[in-house]
């Protein structure tokens, strides 16, 4: 078969394929969007992604009001549900105005109203890239720190002894309890890529197990007086044994020797 | 949003929270003795937390330490007797089918009567722990040995650290390390001999490396047969094949001596000379009846040994001599001998002769080698640099442990680095209560509590006055030890064992041999445990335990810290603490049942006629007893005992399962503590009273607590209220201190030289190990832990997201050595010794780097079930087994 003729059968059946499937290829597209979109920034208060993408009517009224022009509207192919709003802090972060200019005008109450106070935002999460931050090298830039509008909060300076020379490094820490995720450290981080930059907290977050507590973080002092005893589950003594009990089938199974 | 996710957090944090009770506890696992707290809320504990009072740890865990707290709740948790039957009888070859306590006491009386009856006390036996609590293993000493007069029981802590026993025993005369864990903020070198602190150690590693970190002047040496996460920090890594750290310890020696650093005054006060015997075989049996036919040739080394050159050179003899193992009998013996001949014996080990023998990576230069040796000894011998050597398995589980433990105290004494802040030999524990239990109390087959002694008359006689025995009531005969417990199970000795805390059917090298002789000999073995693991798999009937938490205890860890805790929850189900077990079981005999005539193969003992213990039945009578008296009334709810009434203030409000279903008013583990403590009072093993520990700004203390002080330091005048004022240092421990004088040969004068108040520095030759790689298994075989399982992993792999972690057990193998056999990283391999073989997967990256012709394969995976494959030699002198050297091969699975 001559190369021409090949291709034009390919193309005509391509065409078919997607005249029947379009339906399909669509509703994959949309979904496909909606998974991504755990990766956007929304502007503050902005209720949980799924919540938040069933109320937003993509009217586009926050983003007039932003008064820095940081909040976008998503377009076709931005890998986020079209006319959401969001923003990139590397291009423009969430100068994080006091009065809040963007909530008030949301319709739907896709961004919370309760939000009175911007540090109590929580647009994303900072995270560094340790090993092309120059701080975390041992240099002595700490940017992030220094802009952080949650200074000394949301970032703190840790030094370490650097080893390898007889410096101190002054390493940038991220304090989830209070970054808004307003991106100013990763527009103003100065390496080429940035090594900071604020994501969606669940991309990123970890979670210690509910049966542990930091010992050095809070003091429980021994309690003193337990009251009475919990009465036992079972009886003390048993006139009959089960026929079933926790273990059993395990240890029934034997061991070769 | 209303709240910020923080709030919301701590808001469902204090929701969460209400009704939280918080009580000092410990960790469950390892030697270190972290201190932590728990919470609990309706019989659970819902929290634990790195305590941030304990002077140990501040508060911080590792990772199994993070998960004390869920360990109690895997789902496989047994909580019914089960016994093997077959249509409602005890049948050995039936299934396992839950019964009450009553059928299973019934049964396990009955087969225990049977078993006495037939061999008495030597045909019954006793597996214990260094994970027994403190009065768990008082208690099941105390009715083993005077109860039911066998001294069969032996503590798992004899594969853990009977080997650092026995060197403090020969070269102190008494047990436990003088320094503590403050040593590493004090010293300026860490030296670790075979002991990968960064995995087995975490917490005390983490201030090893603060020390490091913050210290220019700190130097970290890690010596080891392959590299671990320990060389991470190491400013040195020596590299050594298997059991050539007995020569290393000797060119040390030789160096000191050399350049002239002997401190001598403190060795001319202190310190005397002593050798030993050197034909001691391997800890194997003497016979080959028992052997499997591919492992007679390593068995067949107990008898004769064929000198190699390097032995040939330090044994002063000629390379290939044949030589008869005639001192396996006796292999403890030692004499005093001269600084000359001593001098004389460390002269073979120069830099030339040792290097060769001991270099360990073959892709490493000599050069590199000798290089690395003289930093380590400027180290050891730079006047002002204070040194600690630290050593757990490496050292202690060894053909020649003892030896090496005792080298080790060598280099420190001749150099007078010893029970100073920052200055000594540091023999660490792997057990979370091999001290305080296994040690202190004396659960071994030849101990007695507080450094008391089975073979010595006056020792018997101590414990026999404070138990209210009539004399002679205790065995003379030293017992079997935990590997002949299991041999003579084997070979049809004894005849009905009783295992709590530990699980030595999967933990006890060569265990193929055990495994088939539980199984398919004439015996009965009941086996305490919390989960089904391979022990509870060939029990005969199994007792479902309570655990840490669910009773009341105390540990001892590795720095002489005694730490107790509460009952902080109730167990499960039918599960129950080892202690009512014990005493349970002891109410079902009668003091006529033990206290007759009994036949003993093998007694010979000074005041006894052979083969026999004397009926004591008399001399009870007169003491006020009734030969109808049970042992629980005898041994345990004495009439002083029941005065320690139950409830007790000291419980604020906490309850005790034990007391509660005894049911007859006393507080069992308080009035054992209060029996026991008089042991070693006044003798340098001074305990606190219970309640002392209970109190709330008490994180343990260290012994001995004289005058409701610790002692930081034991034998240094400075911290030590024992030592003599004006001595300086004082080796006060009364064990072994006469003996007979000689050279290097043997005994010239057998008269005993009485060294009170003296230490011994011990000479101690290179020898080669019993099996090496050949052609047929070519590689040594290694095992050991990991950091994120215990032992045998029946806690650890309960816990999911420690499962997660370390699903199974993997081999580590140097790249080099898989690409030889056409492997690669994840490929599934037979790894086969002589003994037996064992499906694993190869890893050829991770936290171990093996050197060429070395693997290592943990042990904590009963899917990999290693302790088929290892050798079970054992210093001949402690009797604990080596689990680091025995040669295998690998191939394709």
């Amino acid at each position: 078969m001559e190369a021409r003729r090949r291709e034009f059968l390919l193309k005509t059946a391509q065409g078919a394929a997607l005249a029947a499937c379009g339906g399909f290829i669509w509703s994959h597209l949309v979904r496909q969007e909606a998974s991504a979109a755990v990766l956007a920034l929304r502007p503050p208060g902005a209720l949980p992604e799924n919540d938040f993408a069933a109320q937003c009517i993509k009217c586009g009224q926050c983003a007039n009001a932003c008064p820095y022009d940081t909040l976008k509207m998503a377009t076709a192919g931005s890998n986020m549900p079209i006319g959401t709003p969001y923003f990139e802090p590397r291009k423009v972060p969430c100068y994080m105005c006091q009065d809040i200019p963007c909530v008030p005008p949301c319709p739907t109450g896709a961004l919370a109203k309760s939000l009175k106070d911007i540090n109590k935002a929580r647009m994303g999460l900072a995270v560094i890239d340790e090993e092309n931050c120059l701080s975390w090298l041992g240099l002595r830039c700490e940017v992030c720190y220094r802009v952080c509008p949650v200074k000394g909060k949301a970032i703190t300076v840790e030094t370490h002894p650097r080893q390898i020379s007889k410096h101190a490094m002054f390493v940038p820490l991220v304090h989830a309890e209070h970054c808004t995720g307003c991106g100013l450290c990763e527009q103003a981080c100065p390496t080429q890529e940035a090594a900071i930059r604020v994501v969606n907290p669940k991309l990123v977050q970890g979670k210690i197990g509910e049966h542990y507590r930091l010992g050095w973080k809070r003091e429980d002092q021994i309690t003193q007086d337990f009251g009475a005893a919990p009465t036992p589950t079972e009886p003390a003594d048993q006139a009959v044994a089960p026929k079933k009990a926790p273990g059993m089938d395990t240890l029934n199974q034997g061991i070769d020797f | 949003m209303g709240m910020s996710l923080s709030q919301l957090a701590e808001a469902a944090a204090s929701e969460l929270e209400k009704g939280w009770k918080w009580d000092k506890a410990v960790c469950r696992f390892c030697g270190t003795g972290c201190g932590i707290m728990c919470a609990t809320k309706d019989g659970r504990i819902v929290a634990t937390k790195g305590d941030p009072k304990a002077p140990v740890n501040k508060g911080l865990n590792c990772i199994k330490g993070y998960f004390n707290g869920k360990i109690m709740y895997g789902q496989d948790r047994l909580t019914q007797p089960l016994m093997r039957m077959t249509d409602g009888k005890f049948d050995k070859k039936g299934k396992f089918v839950p019964v009450t306590w009553e059928q299973a006491f019934d049964e396990m009386e009955k087969q225990f009567r049977k078993a006495y009856a037939e061999k008495g006390p030597s045909g019954v036996a006793c597996f214990g722990s260094g994970q027994w609590t403190i009065h768990e293993g008082y208690a099941m000493n105390k009715l083993f040995k005077a109860g039911f007069r066998s001294n069969n029981i032996d503590p798992n802590a004899r594969n853990c650290m009977a080997s650092a026993v026995a060197a403090f025993y020969s070269v102190f005369g008494a047990d436990e390390p003088a320094g503590n864990y403050d040593d590493i903020e004090y010293t300026d070198t860490m030296i670790l001999w075979g002991a990968n602190m960064a995995e087995m150690h975490p917490i005390l590693w983490s201030r090893i490396s603060d020390r490091r970190l913050s210290n220019k002047n700190v130097r970290i040496v890690n010596l080891s047969t392959f590299r671990n996460m320990s060389s991470d920090l190491a400013d040195l890594e020596i590299l050594f094949k298997p059991n050539t750290d007995l020569a290393i310890q000797n060119y040390i020696a030789r160096e000191i001596i050399a350049r002239d650093a002997v401190n001598k005054e403190f060795v001319e006060k202190h310190c005397v000379f002593a050798t030993g015997p050197y034909d001691i075989g391997y800890g194997m049996r003497n016979t080959d009846k028992y052997a499997f036919p591919a492992e007679k040739d390593t068995q067949a080394k107990e008898l004769k040994v064929k000198l190699d050159k390097y032995e040939a050179v330090a044994q002063r003899r000629a390379e290939g001599e044949v030589v008869e193992q005639k001192n396996t009998a006796d292999p403890a013996k030692h004499w005093m001998i001269s600084f000359d001949d001593f001098k004389k014996a460390v002269e073979p080990y120069t830099l030339d002769f040792v290097a060769e023998l001991a270099k360990g990576d073959p892709d490493e230069s000599l050069e590199s080698f000798k290089g690395k040796l003289q930093q380590l000894v400027d180290y050891y011998i730079e006047k002002d640099r204070k040194v600690v050597s630290f050593w757990t398995m490496g050292f202690n589980q060894h053909q020649r442990g003892t030896w090496v433990n005792e080298q080790c105290y060598m280099n420190h004494l001749l150099l007078g680095k010893q029970s100073q802040p920052g200055n000594g030999a540091f023999s660490l524990t792997g057990q979370p209560s091999a001290c305080g239990t296994a040690r202190e109390v004396g659960t071994f087959c030849h101990r007695l509590p507080a450094d008391t002694l089975i073979p010595n008359p006056k020792h018997r006689a101590n414990a026999e006055a404070k138990w209210k025995l009539p004399a002679k009531t205790i065995n003379p005969k030293i017992g079997s030890f935990y590997a002949k417990i299991l041999r003579d199970l084997e070979d049809g000795s004894v005849k009905w064992a009783w295992v709590q805390v530990n699980n030595p059917w999967h933990t006890h090298p060569n265990t193929n041999h055990w495994l088939k002789a539980a199984r398919e000999n004439d015996n009965f073995i009941v086996v305490s445990e919390a989960y089904p693991g391979v022990s509870a798999k060939i029990a005969d009937l199994i007792l479902p335990s309570a655990m840490i938490f669910e009773k009341w205890g105390g540990f001892g860890n590795a720095k002489r810290r005694t730490q107790q805790w509460r009952q902080q929850v109730p167990p499960p189900g039918q599960a129950r603490a080892d202690i009512w077990q014990t005493l349970e079981f002891a109410k079902r005999f009668k003091v006529k049942d033990f206290w007759g005539t009994q036949n003993v193969p093998g007694l010979k003992a000074e005041g006894y006629e052979d083969n026999k213990l004397p009926s004591v039945l008399d001399e009870a009578v007169k003491m006020g007893y009734s030969p109808e008296d049970s042992l629980y009334k005898v041994l345990f709810a004495t009439p002083a005992n029941l005065k320690v009434k139950w409830p007790d203030p000291v419980a604020k409000g906490h309850d005790n399962h034990v007391a509660t279903l005894l049911g007859d008013g006393w507080f069992p583990e308080k009035a054992l503590w209060q029996e026991y403590v008089q042991f070693g009072r006044g003798k340098g093993k001074d305990l606190a009273d219970f309640d002392v520990y209970h109190g709330d700004n008490i994180r343990g203390m260290k012994w001995p607590v004289v005058d409701g002080k610790e002692v930081a330091w034991r034998f240094n005048e400075q911290y030590d209220p024992y030592v003599k004022k004006g001595a300086g240092f004082e080796f006060y421990g009364d064990l072994f201190k006469a003996i007979p004088t000689g050279n290097l040969d043997g005994i010239t004068d057998p008269k005993p030289v009485p060294l009170a108040g003296k230490a011994k520095i011990f000479y101690r030759p290179y020898a080669a190990p019993a099996e090496q790689p050949d052609a047929n298994y070519d590689l040594w075989l290694c095992t050991g832990r990991v950091l994120e399982h215990w032992h045998s992993g029946t806690m650890t792999r309960r816990v999911p997201e420690l499962h997660r972690a370390v699903p199974a057990a993997v081999m580590w193998m140097h790249p080099g050595d898989a690409q030889k056999r056409g492997l690669q990283r994840n490929d599934l391999v037979w790894v086969e010794s002589r003994r037996g073989k064992v499906k694993v997967r190869v890893e050829t990256g991770g936290r171990n780097k093996m050197v060429k012709g070395y693997v290592y394969v943990p042990f904590f995976d009963e899917g990999v079930l290693i302790n088929r494959v290892t050798l079970d030699t054992t210093c001949p002198i402690s009797k604990e087994s080596d689990y680091k050297k025995c040669a295998v091969k690998v191939y394709k699975a």
